[in-house]
This record gives C-alpha cells, sequence and structure tokens, in this order.
C-alpha cells in the first residue's frame, strides 16, 4: 500500500494550509524532514528538506493506525498557507521512496476500503463538505433524507418488470406468453427515462447551485454595459468610454446573489464592424450569451429589435436611468439607480429555477444514470425494429441496470425471475 | 476385491454421463444402478434440449458426452426454439423416442469398459475422512477411490397420488431408503423438493381429429455437433386446452390433491407448476395450453405436456376426459408428485465434490436441480473432477463468461438451490457470447486438452474451426463502399466509409447471402459455416463491451476467498450478511457478488479485510 499526500486545504493563499500524509510509511517519511511527534499530541517543528534547507516551521499533528480519518497512520503538517511553501513541501514529499499524491478522493476512499466509513457516510460527509449556501444544504438533504433513493426504486422496478417481461418472451416462447409484451416494456422503458432525464436536468441546476450561474449583459454599443457591470462589482472592472465598441474582451465579475454564486459578464456591443478585433469581441459575446443562464439585454428603446434570440428567463432592461423620465424598468450603472432591483429580479428568476427537487448531485450519480439512459434509449430504437431483437433489447436493458446497479444497488437475476413466474402461468 | 477408481451411483442422465466421461479418461469405472434396464431412462417429458438446456446439450457434446447423440438418434419431433430471436437466444429441442433413448445411451455405454452393478447403494465406506467406496444393501462392499452420487429423486423418495403415498423412486421403482440417513450423520443437512408428472394417455383414444398439430422442422437441427440430420421418421404434436369445467372439477377437488391436502412438504419449481397450481394462481386465466407428445414411434403411449397433477386417480380421469379431444381417452398411468432428499449445493467445490468427504462427488437432482439436460452436465462435470483428482488431468474451465456449465455450478455452489433449479439463458449474463451454436468453440479445445475428447470429433472440430477462421479472414479483408453495398441491396448512408464483412454482417437484416454477392470467394465455404461467422458479427459489439465487463470482472472479482475466511470479523457487514456468506461461502469475489442482497459496500468491505490478512500474512 502506498502512502499518499495531499494538501487537504483549499488551494490558494491561506493563513493556515494543512497538508495530510496518509499511509503505512508516514510516520517513516515525516522523520526524513523532521522529529516525528508523539501520536494524537501536537508539536512545532522545523521541516527540513533533504538538502538541509528549512522549508517552514510548521504544526504536525499524527494520527496512529486506526485513530485517523483513513484508518492508517496519519501525519499533518499544517504550514504557512503562502503557494510555494505548500508546493515545496509537496515536491519534498513527492521525492519520498513509496510516497505519491493522492487521486482526487483517495483519502475519502482508503476511509471506506477500511471500513471506517460505509458508502452512505461517505457520500453523507461529501454533501456535508460541498453544502456552502442553503441551496446546497437543502439539495444534499434530499438525497440523504431518501427522495433519490425512493425515485431510484421506482425506475428499478420499472427495469426488472421490463426484464421480466422480455426474459419471459425469450425463456418461455414455448408457453402461453402474449406476443405483445413489448409494448409494455416500451412503456416502462419511456416512463423510465422521461423520469431519469428530468433528474438529470436538474442535475445540471444542482451543479451550478455548486458552481455557479452565469449572467451575459448584452446590447448595442454604447448602451452602458460596462458601466453597469462597474456598479454591480461596486468597483472599476472594465473601462468605459463614450467611444462605442470599448469592450472588446468578455470581462467577469463574480458576486454573491441571494447565496447563489454568479458570475456577470459584460461583453461587447454588437454591430457590424470592420475592426478584426472587436468583431473576434462580437463573435465572443455571440458565444457566451449563448452559455449563459440569463441575458440583460440593455437597450435604449423599449421597442428596439433585439439581435440574440431571448429565452423566457431573460430581462430585458432600459439603459440609463438617470437621464429618462419614462415609468419603465430601468437602469443607471453611473447612479446605481435600478441596479437593486436588477439583482433582485436576476435572483428570483434563479431561485425559480433552483426550486429545490431530486437531482443527482453527485458526478458517480449523474454518470450512471446518464449512462443507464443512453443504454435505455437503444433498448428503445431495438423495441421499435422488426423483427425484434429480443436477446439485443435485454442486453441493453441488462447494461442500463448494470448502470443503475451502480448508483442504488443491486438487481437480481432471481428477482426478475419472481416477476415472470408471479405474472404469467408458464410451464407445460 | 477390485479397487475401482471411481463408482457412479445411479443410472440416470448424471449417472450415464458421469460414468461414459469417466470411461473416456480411462479411468476404472463401476455402475451400481438399482435396475441394469433402466439405465438411460426418461421419468417425465419424453424430450431433450429447448431454451438454456439445448445449450447444455450442446456443451456437454462439445466435451464428447452422450446426451446429443442420444436424442439425435431417438429424435422423433425437431425443433429449434426461437426461431424467428436471434441466435444467441435459439435453443434446439426435440422429443424422443422413450425406448429409442433408452437403447441408445446402453448401447453408448455398451462399448465402454465399465463395471456394472445392480443393487442399492445402502452405505458409504470411508478412511480416513475420505471415501473409500459403498456398501450395497446385501452387504457387499465395493471399493473405490471416488464416489459421484447421483440419486436423482430415490433418496427417500415418496409417490403422492391423492392421498395415497407410496415409497418410490419413480413410477414402480423402489426407492432408495438407506443412504439419506447415513450422510445425515456425516453432516448433510437434507431439504425437500418435489416434482410432479402428467398422467399419461392411450393415443389410440384421443380424437385428433379435432385438434391443432405442431409438427416437426421442415430443417431440423440437430443436438450433436456431429449428427447431420434425424434417424428416425419425424411425428406431430397434438394441442388441446383445459376449459371452464377442467378448471371446475379441479377448484372443487382441490383439497383431494396431495399437494393442497398438506401432504407435501417439498418446494415444488415454480416453472412446471401441476394443473392443480395454474388454476389456483392464475384463477383468470380460462384455459392452459396442453401438448400431446408421443413417447415414441412404437406406442400408443401419449405424454400430455401441461397437466402434471396430484389428484386421485379417479378425478384424473374426469377432468383429462372434460378437455377438447380427450372425452374419451383412456388413462395409462395416473400422474404422480414425487417428494425427494437433496441436499442444498452451497458449498461444493465447482467440481462438485463435498466436503462430508474426500472423493464423494454429488451430481443432478440431488444438489436441488430439474431436468434431464441439468442433471447430465453435472454429472459430467463431477467426472473431470474426478479425472483431476485421480489422473491429474488439465482441468476444464467452466465459469460464468464462458458456460452455460460454469453459469449453473456458480448458481448451484454459490447461492444454493431454494426450489428446483432449471436452467434459462436469462441466468446466463453473457449470453451473447454462450451460444448454442458455438459451444465446440468454447469447449472442445480444453476437453481435447483434458482428454475427454475423443480424436475423431477433435478432427471434425479442428477442421470446421479452420474453415471458419479462414471465412473470417475473407470477411475481414473485404472493403465494400456504401455504393457497391447499395448495388448488393445493403441500405447504407452514404458516409463514404468503407466496412468490411463482418461490419456488413452487423447491420440489422444484412445476411450472409448479400454479402456473399460482394465477395465471389464465399462460394468455398459450406453453408454452416458461412452462418457461423454471420453468427458472430451480429454480436461482436456486444461481446466486447461485455468482455471488458468480463475483464474487469475477473481483475476486481477474481480474488479468491479462503474457505475459511471469517466473515464475522469484518467490520461493516450486517449480520444478515454475516450468516448469508457464511453459508454460501463464495470462493471469490465475484461468487461473493452474485449472491443476493451482497451490496458493492459489502464486497469493498471483504476485499479489505482479505488484503489486511494477506498483508499480515505477508508480515
Amino acid at each position: 500500500m502506498d502512502t499518499i499526500f495531499a494538501q487537504a486545504t483549499a488551494s490558494g493563499r491561506a493563513g493556515v494550509s494543512i497538508i495530510r500524509l496518509s499511509g503505512p510509511q508516514a510516520f517513516d517519511i515525516t522523520s526524513n524532514f523532521c522529529k516525528v511527534p508523539p501520536v494524537g499530541k501536537p508539536a512545532l517543528r522545523s521541516v527540513i528538506d533533504l538538502d538541509g534547507g528549512l522549508i517552514d516551521r510548521a504544526l504536525l499533528l499524527c494520527f496512529g493506525e486506526g485513530a485517523s480519518f483513513t484508518g492508517e497512520k496519519v501525519v499533518e503538517f499544517h504550514v504557512h498557507g503562502g503557494l510555494a511553501t505548500v508546493s515545496k513541501l509537496l515536491a519534498e514529499l513527492g521525492k519520498s521512496n513509496g510516497c505519491r499524491m493522492a487521486k482526487p478522493g483517495e483519502f475519502t476512499r482508503r476511509a471506506l476500503e477500511n471500513g471506517n466509513l460505509d458508502l452512505n457516510q461517505v457520500e453523507a460527509l461529501s454533501d456535508l463538505i460541498d453544502a456552502e449556501t442553503e441551496m446546497q444544504r437543502k439539495q444534499a438533504m434530499l438525497v440523504l433524507g431518501g427522495q433519490f433513493s425512493k425515485k431510484g426504486k421506482v425506475w428499478k422496478e420499472n427495469l426488472l418488470r421490463g426484464a421480466a417481461l422480455l426474459e419471459a418472451s425469450i425463456d418461455f416462447s414455448d408457453d402461453e406468453i402474449p406476443a405483445n409484451l413489448h409494448l409494455e416494456v416500451r412503456r416502462l422503458i419511456e416512463a423510465t427515462e422521461i423520469s431519469i432525464t428530468s433528474v438529470l436536468e436538474r442535475s445540471t441546476i444542482a451543479f451550478k447551485i455548486r458552481d455557479g450561474f452565469t449572467v451575459a449583459i448584452v446590447g448595442r454599443p454604447n448602451v452602458g454595459k460596462s458601466t453597469l457591470l462597474n456598479s454591480i462589482a461596486g468597483r472599476d472592472v472594465a473601462i468605459t468610454s463614450h467611444i462605442a465598441g470599448t469592450t472588446r474582451d468578455v470581462i467577469e465579475v463574480r458576486v454573491d446573489l441571494d447565496g447563489l454564486p454568479v458570475t456577470f459578464m459584460d461583453t461587447a456591443g454588437l454591430r457590424d464592424t470592420n475592426d478584426d478585433i472587436e468583431s473576434l469581441g462580437i463573435s465572443m459575446a455571440y458565444k457566451k450569451s449563448k452559455i449563459a443562464d440569463i441575458k440583460v439585454f440593455l437597450v435604449s428603446d423599449e421597442k428596439e429589435k433585439l439581435l440574440i434570440a431571448k429565452k423566457p428567463s431573460d430581462i430585458i432592461v432600459l439603459n440609463k436611468a438617470d437621464t429618462r423620465k419614462s415609468s419603465g424598468f430601468s437602469v443607471s450603472g453611473k447612479t446605481g439607480e435600478g441596479v437593486s432591483y436588477l439583482l433582485n429580479q436576476i435572483g428570483k428568476k434563479l431561485s425559480q429555477e433552483t426550486m429545490v427537487d431530486v437531482a443527482a448531485i453527485r458526478e458517480r450519480q449523474f454518470e450512471g444514470l446518464t449512462a443507464a439512459n443512453e443504454c435505455l434509449k437503444k433498448t428503445k430504437t431495438f423495441l421499435d425494429q422488426d423483427p425484434l431483437p429480443y436477446e439485443l433489447a435485454s442486453q441493453e436493458l441488462y447494461f442500463a441496470s448494470t448502470q443503475l446497479d451502480f448508483v442504488f444497488g443491486k438487481i437480481d437475476i432471481e428477482s426478475v425471475l419472481d416477476e415472470i413466474f408471479s405474472s404469467f402461468c408458464l410451464g407445460k | 476385491m477390485k479397487h475401482f477408481d471411481v463408482i457412479v451411483v445411479g443410472g440416470g442422465h448424471a449417472g450415464s454421463e458421469a460414468i461414459h466421461a469417466a470411461c473416456r479418461y480411462g479411468l476404472n469405472a463401476a455402475l451400481v444402478t438399482l435396475d441394469k434396464s433402466k439405465i438411460g431412462s426418461m421419468s417425465c417429458n419424453p424430450a431433450i434440449g429447448g431454451l438454456g438446456k439445448g445449450h447444455l446439450v450442446r456443451e456437454i457434446d462439445a466435451l464428447d458426452g452422450i446426451m446429443g447423440k442420444a436424442a439425435d438418434v431417438s429424435g422423433i419431433q425437431f425443433r429449434l426454439l426461437n426461431r424467428s430471436k436471434g441466435p444467441a437466444v435459439q435453443g434446439p429441442r426435440t422429443q424422443s423416442d422413450r425406448q429409442l433413448y433408452l437403447k441408445a445411451i446402453q448401447k453408448l455405454l455398451a462399448k465402454e469398459k465399465l463395471t456394472t452393478i445392480e443393487g442399492e447403494v445402502s452405505g458409504l465406506l470411508s478412511k480416513g475422512g475420505c471415501v473409500d467406496g459403498v456398501t450395497l444393501f446385501d452387504g457387499t462392499e465395493v471399493y473405490s477411490r471416488t464416489v459421484i452420487l447421483t440419486a436423482g429423486t430415490f433418496m427417500r423418495g415418496v409417490i403422492h397420488i391423492g392421498d395415497q403415498r407410496v415409497s418410490a423412486g419413480r413410477m414402480g421403482e423402489n426407492a432408495a431408503k438407506h443412504l439419506s440417513g447415513q450422510m445425515e450423520s456425516l453432516g448433510a443437512g437434507f431439504g425437500r423438493l418435489k416434482t410432479g408428472t402428467p398422467p399419461r394417455l392411450n393415443g389410440n383414444t384421443i380424437n385428433w381429429d379435432v385438434l391443432e398439430v405442431q409438427p416437426a422442422d421442415d430443417d431440423p437441427v440437430m443436438l450433436s455437433f456431429l449428427s447431420q440430420s434425424p434417424s428416425v421418421r419425424q411425428v406431430s404434436c397434438g394441442i388441446t386446452h383445459t376449459n371452464q369445467n377442467t378448471h371446475d372439477i379441479i377448484q372443487e377437488n382441490l383439497s383431494k390433491s396431495a399437494m393442497y391436502s398438506g401432504h407435501i412438504v417439498g418446494v415444488g419449481p415454480r416453472y412446471c407448476p401441476s394443473i392443480e397450481d395454474k388454476v389456483t394462481r392464475f384463477p383468470d386465466k380460462k384455459s392452459h395450453q396442453i401438448f400431446l407428445e408421443p413417447e415414441g414411434l412404437k406406442t400408443n403411449h401419449i405424454y400430455p405436456n401441461g397437466i402434471s397433477t396430484s389428484l386421485p386417480e379417479t378425478l384424473q380421469h374426469q377432468y383429462v376426459r372434460s378437455i377438447v379431444g380427450l372425452e374419451r381417452v383412456e388413462v395409462l398411468q395416473p400422474g404422480y408428485a414425487i417428494e425427494y432428499d437433496f441436499m442444498n449445493p452451497i458449498g461444493l467445490s465447482g467440481d462438485l465434490e463435498t466436503d462430508l468427504l474426500g472423493g464423494l462427488f454429488l451430481a443432478g437432482q440431488i444438489n436441488g436441480t430439474t431436468g434431464y439436460e441439468e442433471a447430465a452436465a453435472q454429472g459430467l462435470v463431477a467426472a473431470i473432477g474426478v479425472a483431476k483428482k485421480i489422473k491429474g488431468v488439465p482441468e476444464v474451465k467452466f465459469d460464468r463468461s464462458s458456460s452455460y456449465i460454469g453459469v449453473m455450478i456458480d448458481d448451484l455452489t454459490s447461492r444454493g438451490a431454494s426450489e428446483p433449479y432449471r436452467m434459462f439463458t436469462s441466468r446466463a449474463e453473457f449470453r451473447l457470447k454462450l451460444r448454442a451454436d458455438n459451444a465446440d468453440q468454447r469447449l472442445t479445445e480444453q476437453g481435447w486438452l483434458s482428454g475427454c475428447v475423443s480424436e475423431n470429433r477433435y478432427k471434425a472440430f479442428s477442421e470446421k474451426f479452420e474453415n471458419l477462421t479462414a471465412c473470417k479472414r475473407v470477411l475481414s479483408d473485404m472493403s465494400v463502399s456504401p455504393n457497391e453495398a447499395r448495388l448488393a441491396g445493403i441500405e447504407l448512408g452514404l458516409d463514404g466509409r468503407r466496412r468490411n464483412g463482418h461490419e456488413l454482417l452487423a447491420i440489422p437484416g444484412v445476411s450472409v447471402e448479400n454479402i456473399a454477392e460482394l465477395e465471389p470467394l464465399l462460394a468455398n465455404w459450406p453453408k454452416q459455416i458461412k452462418k457461423q461467422a454471420a453468427c458472430e458479427a451480429l454480436y461482436v459489439t456486444y461481446i466486447d463491451r461485455q468482455r471488458r465487463d468480463i475483464e474487469a470482472l475477473a481483475k476486481d472479482l477474481g480474488v479468491e476467498i479462503p474457505k475459511n475466511f471469517n466473515y464475522s470479523l469484518v467490520s461493516g457487514l450486517s449480520s444478515e450478511m454475516i450468516s448469508k456468506l457464511s453459508l454460501a461461502r463464495p470462493t471469490s469475489l465475484g461468487a461473493a457478488k452474485n449472491i443476493e442482497g451482497v451490496t458493492p459496500a459489502a464486497l469493498t468491505a471483504i476485499l479489505l479485510a482479505l488484503k489486511s490478512a494477506e498483508l499480515k500474512k505477508v508480515i
């Protein structure tokens, strides 16, 4: 068993960063750098590299076998959180024999393998770690509360029934089996596929809750997009001028909106131009606004023709509120008038979209469900063929079940047989 | 007294296959049976093969067993089941003439050097924890290094007809009464199973004119790879149905049925229910189909497939005569239920050796299976196990990814049997690869190396294999543009991609005939070979995907679990899981995975415990 190490705290500058070393040789390797403190007793040590240079004065914490998170011998180095310090220590550890950088999740995996945590605990733990906002916490609780498993149970029952019907058509074709069983299979598969799809779609949102939403500010040149962005950011991040076409690149600002992480993007004004660099900026603007969750169309006239298709979630807002007397929804980046109302609207729209419901919030679940859905689609294609390739449809359905097993636990052939025998009178 | 290498106890399908295989290995073998003239009897349905079962017969045949050959010689109605579905789920089957089948088996056995002893085995001899032979009821002792016990339904067999109970192994044949007790004293845990058989009818008294018929296939598919065509005349079956009147008679008299009166404790097979079960469990079904199958060419005996029963004889007459075409039928032998001892096969070795006594192998219904094919396959496995033990011959590897036999052995030894176990194609997760058509490609080479395959068969197989390889090379060498393919009637999108023959054959609806238009060289190969190549092309993408599954399985799940592994020391296992695993004693992590209710998390826990145990051993 290798001894593994990695930074346990977030990467980046920090007051203190923790590097965790876990495995049978954790203490031996540590002894190359400093005297190993007694188990359970924190101690300050000068950590010296292999050439005799001082890396840092660090707090060391040793855990004995069976008494650590992973269940193995663990040493934690609490070092000063400078990027250079951390990477120096990581590099030095990497030079030690039998020691390597941990793969993502490997500490937790070892905890699982050593029986310190079971799979559900691992997931619950991970949810807990991931939850930063109220939304994230709620979402995790749905999974923890078993809502996700309930859906899984229905899907598995559907596939079980589908498999039983197909297998009955194959293994008991000599018996009195109705000829149209595949129609019921098709209905079951389709219902499952739709249900999985909707969970997967919500997962996209779930990932967004974790990773952040994007809002693109779009409009014609010189309508005040950059001024608006600066106002939202509360500082000057974009150059503003009265010259049309000032913004060429996409400028991003990340803000916290009602607990949701949102990135605002200022884009180049949309117009025909002969300027090569500006047109690059404009095509970038089109690209970014396409993937944005919400577009804010900043317009100077309510009847203005929009240059990008508007989705229901998008917002149209009049510019330069400080210069107009109209009653319409307008903002001014310059005075800040209407900006908080705009942010409010965006926040509302996003929280509507993020109505917390069952979603696959874990990569493992997402991948498993996506793969299962692929198999279900293929099964459906086979079910529509004439003559029906039963064995291939059944094989795809089996692959789909295996994928669901991966997420929820095993469907057993005996349960398929149980279903067959409780549904049909078989046996000559 | 002579000391045999192996004594096979029982001359049914497991026993015949076991003794013949033992002889092929050149073992000094003896067969002990209650009645020599009954060797190779079909106790129930006069048919061999079917879905899953036909696959087993082909695998037995690929290892040069006798079941397929005997079935072909005696076959009177060959039908390929699932003909309209893909080749992976097609199962060859035949009705056999009961007498011809038995004769064929006895003739095949007569060619071998073996000793046949008539008598009831009343006990096992043992020496130092190992089997040392058997004692016969008359006190004779017969010595041997190994014993294969294939007792079928004879161990404490009891026949039930209504409220009548008779000790018997088959109708009119004595049960073996004494062995169970001794095995129990060795620590065997017996359970009771039940099976049933329908009344036999006099065909001369059936009104065939009003009945639907099911003829044999025009293009018969044989059970053995070595057979070319049927040996005897082909006949049709009649088809009739039960009706409301039949169901009423049964409903009203349920309490008189042995099964419903509480006389039977044994568990019956769900896929072979009695007519009482059918009527009770599916009250909404207004009629049930019955196949009237001739038991032979020269007999008037008809086997009405679908109405096994344990009602009293008079009621059997009554309900049978309520059926269309059977109004005046004469019942020649009543239907009955039979209860017998079986030993839960969980924990048997992969060779079907018990841990009660070294050298004691169990095969067939005693292991909780049902069906001739399942029994014969186990007889073969046990004989190979004996040859390994005595002569150290190379093993024939039976595993889930390469044979139905492997699926069955793994199911039996790691899951056990809670009802009579029957093979289905759905039990095989690698079904697309484990086809009846390629059983020889999967097993014959191994059988040859192990020593149970004759030179004759091996030659025939090698020739086929070379032909197939060459034919597949021609297909690989083809390079056809979509335009060219279209000229041969193959609809392809004009994607500009050139395809080889295998890729074209993988397209639904494309046949070898289509391909032959594009490649004149293909005319050189026999139809069978081309068909075989087409079968393989059809599934190639799936088999590739499954091969990756198999590799992953082997890698993750090939880890062996020692026999004495203590599950209660594994942290994170529920007590239910611990008792399940301790009972099943899976030999590998893969086998553990197949046990119902074993979760990935539990597997991880076991794997880890194993690894740390290993580590400690090393340190």
